[in-house]
């Protein structure tokens, strides 16, 4: 009896079809070392045989956001109300990096580890997981950077007074990492086969970067075209942005409403790009 | 016995040629027969691979309704020529692909070695690359923490563990992630022909862990290797694939009998007609050569009466290096001298005293004068002698020969105060 009970069962089932939402949670879990040893490696192999080491982390954002000070702020002459401008900057640029780093890492993720995917199983979420992972600890380098600049303009006696909003936070990363890696997803299932797509990714990205308000406020926006501000407003990484400097700076367009919308967007493209993974990782190693 | 593995109508199509414009279409027809719940139109055309013959359709079967089960235990060679479908069904079983149509189904836990070093970063060091490669291997933090010191024992590497792994040398990589690889506790170990690498003291090494693997721990072991001296010491039982589909499924031995039956060529024939006396075709036994005895024939023609003829093989290894040869004139014939025009020679040689390994056959047909046909290298064949241990050592080290030697020691006393 015993025994045939034992025939009956089998640990693995390996067939053609599945179900788009059997996520295999408990492999990924067994998984969670490599995670973790994938995002080490990245930060390690970052600044292998560098001489500044780590440092290369800040000197990206500050160098960028001394070139929109000049450029936007001062030669085109945005007004960032209420905010002195590097910190206007600053926090619209860490986000938004965080955000396409995300999205331009995982759309090709199928592509660039192909040679490791292609010779060796184990839960595939765990690549794009890592992705999201790797970049928060670059994002995190950066929001040191963020909270060392708000010390600076308040030692000057530039005073910012957070809101309450600023508990959301944790929600902002959650929402930002989770857009980007759905659309990545979405994205890196197209192109395992045409790779048409990521050629649009790799010049797109950056022109979107003007549809969201990382270098000018939503108010500006509005006020300057009526007409096409709506592109801006209801892009829905532009209400992750306001809140968090409504939330740290006091000052910015804050809605709930725009928020919820842009939750709602991020869950679904997130359930969305899952539910793509999930189909295109059975296989894709015949097509990338 | 338990049954670990079971394959029921497992079969994987592949698309050919270059994806592009062309393709999209088909893409779009294929999809639109999905969501109505309709067989994919495409599949219907797919025709069995044989990569030799051109066919107008672009979708090959890489391995077609394949069945069968695997017991807990078992050491599984996995054979067949380039392009048989050896490595798509390794991929398929371990999970790195899907099936198009049918299952399998697994008891225990999977660990495949389909390449040595995978996810190896030549910017990390050799210990951060033991726990990455462990890690994506399926191990444990804690698991590669207590076998740490064992692995790098193993590949021999101890003084450059810390250095980045871009610094090793070849085969010093290949031996820290084989180490890595071998160090898995897994039910069952897929293993894909990562033996030809490292040096022979590696290779040497490599093959006693997989025997150990699978004799000495229980451990189920699906093996795929030209290596059929390696194989067949390995390996219990084998399957014998051929363009997709299962040949021949058995005892080790008589599948491996099988593949050498028809794909080494063991037997040429010379159709072209020519003035002089030729040889028309040359056959070697495969029941004889895989049991430790050569026999061969040599069938020959000619426009006209050979007075005193002389037939000859010569046997070289591999690598060219000839190991004997014989003809009529060194072993007699017992009726030499006897004028031929046309028949056949055959040659029998009884225990062969030769190593395991892969040799070459040339025949020559001649008379007291004059050479008329020289076959060089005309067949190649993998020699099994009835010494089955003899796996290890490579005839082109240790030279082909087998001696009946002795040896004895006589042990000095010595000083113990030294």
């Amino acid at each position: 009896m015993d025994q045939l009970a034992n025939k009956e069962h089998w640990d693995i089932e390996i067939s053609a079809k599945s179900s788009l939402l059997d996520l295999k949670l408990k492999d990924t879990w067994h998984y969670r070392d490599l995670l973790f040893l994938l995002v080490r490696r990245d930060f390690v192999s970052f600044y292998k045989q560098t001489i500044l080491g780590p440092l290369w982390f800040f000197i990206q954002p500050i160098v960028t956001i001394l070139i929109y000070n000049l450029v936007f702020s001062n030669l085109a002459g945005i007004k960032t109300p209420g905010v002195p401008a590097p910190l206007f900057y600053l926090a619209g640029t860490i986000l938004w990096n965080y955000f396409s780093d995300c999205l331009t890492k995982t759309s090709t993720v199928f592509k660039d580890n192909a040679a490791m995917l292609g010779k060796v199983y184990f839960p595939r979420l765990i690549m794009p997981l890592s992705i999201v992972l790797s970049n928060l600890v670059r994002f995190a380098v950066q929001f040191i950077l963020f909270i060392v600049l708000i010390g600076i303009y308040y030692a000057k006696g530039i005073v910012l007074i957070p809101t309450t909003i600023i508990l959301l936070f944790p929600l902002l990363i959650i929402l930002i990492a989770a857009l980007g890696l759905g659309l990545g997803m979405i994205i890196s299932a197209v192109t395992t086969k045409y790779r048409d797509l990521a050629f649009v990714v790799t010049f797109a990205v950056p022109l979107l970067m003007y549809t969201t308000t990382v270098i000018y406020p939503l108010s500006t926006a509005i006020t300057k075209y009526p007409k096409y501000s709506w592109i801006i407003k209801y892009n829905p990484v532009t209400p992750i942005i306001e809140t968090f400097r409504y939330g740290f700076f006091g000052k910015g367009d804050f809605t709930w409403g725009l928020l919820g919308y842009s939750s709602a967007v991020t869950a679904i493209i997130l359930f969305l790009g899952i539910i793509i993974f999930n189909k295109v990782e059975r296989t894709f190693v015949d097509t990338v | 016995m338990t049954k670990v593995i079971k394959a029921e109508g497992l079969s994987k199509a592949y698309q050919l040629g270059d994806f592009g414009t062309g393709t999209i279409s088909r893409d779009l027809e294929r999809f639109w027969a999905r969501i109505r719940g309709k067989e994919d139109p495409f599949l219907k055309i797919g025709e069995t691979n044989d990569r030799t013959v051109k066919s107008e359709s672009d979708i090959v079967w890489s391995i077609k309704d394949m069945n069968f089960e695997i017991e807990q235990g078992d050491a599984v060679g996995i054979i067949g020529r380039n392009g048989a479908g050896k490595s798509t069904l390794l991929k398929v079983l371990s999970r790195v692909t899907s099936p198009t149509t049918g299952s399998v189904k697994v008891k225990g836990r999977i660990a495949s070695l389909l390449e040595v070093g995978t996810g190896f970063h030549p910017e990390l060091t050799g210990r951060e690359n033991i726990f990455l490669n462990g890690a994506i291997l399926g191990m444990r933090k804690a698991e590669i923490k207590r076998k740490f010191d064992e692995i790098v024992a193993f590949a021999g590497v101890e003084r450059y563990i810390d250095t980045p792994v871009k610094r090793y040398s070849s085969g010093m990589y290949v031996r820290l992630a084989f180490a890595v690889a071998a160090h898995l506790e897994s039910e069952i170990l897929i293993v894909d022909e990562v033996l030809a690498v490292g040096d022979a003291e590696f290779q040497k090494k490599c093959l006693g862990k997989m025997g150990d693997i699978s004799k000495g721990e229980g451990r189920t072991v699906l093996f795929v290797s030209h290596n059929m001296g390696a194989v067949n010491s390995l390996c219990t039982s084998g399957i014998y694939l051929k363009n997709g589909m299962i040949e021949k499924r058995g005892d080790i031995v008589s599948v491996i009998q099988h593949y050498n039956s028809v794909n080494q060529t063991l037997s040429a024939a010379n159709s072209s007609t020519s003035s002089k006396p030729q040889i028309t075709q040359v056959v070697i036994d495969a029941d004889e050569i895989i049991n430790g005895n050569l026999k061969c024939t040599v069938f020959f023609n000619s426009p006209f009466v050979i007075d005193s003829p002389n037939v000859g093989v010569v046997i070289k290894t591999a690598f060219g290096n000839p190991v004997f040869g014989t003809n009529f004139k060194l072993h007699a014939l017992n009726h030499t001298n006897t004028p031929v025009q046309c028949g056949q020679a055959t040659l029998f040689v009884p225990d062969l005293p030769l190593h395991y390994g892969t040799y070459l056959l040339s025949a020559f047909l001649g008379n007291d004068q004059t050479d008329f046909d020289l076959k060089i290298d005309y067949l190649t064949f993998d020699f099994f002698p009835k010494n089955k241990l003899l796996h290890q050592y490579n005839i082109e080290d240790i030279g082909a020969v087998q001696v009946n030697a002795d040896w004895s020691l006589l042990a000095e006393p010595f000083n113990h105060s030294n």
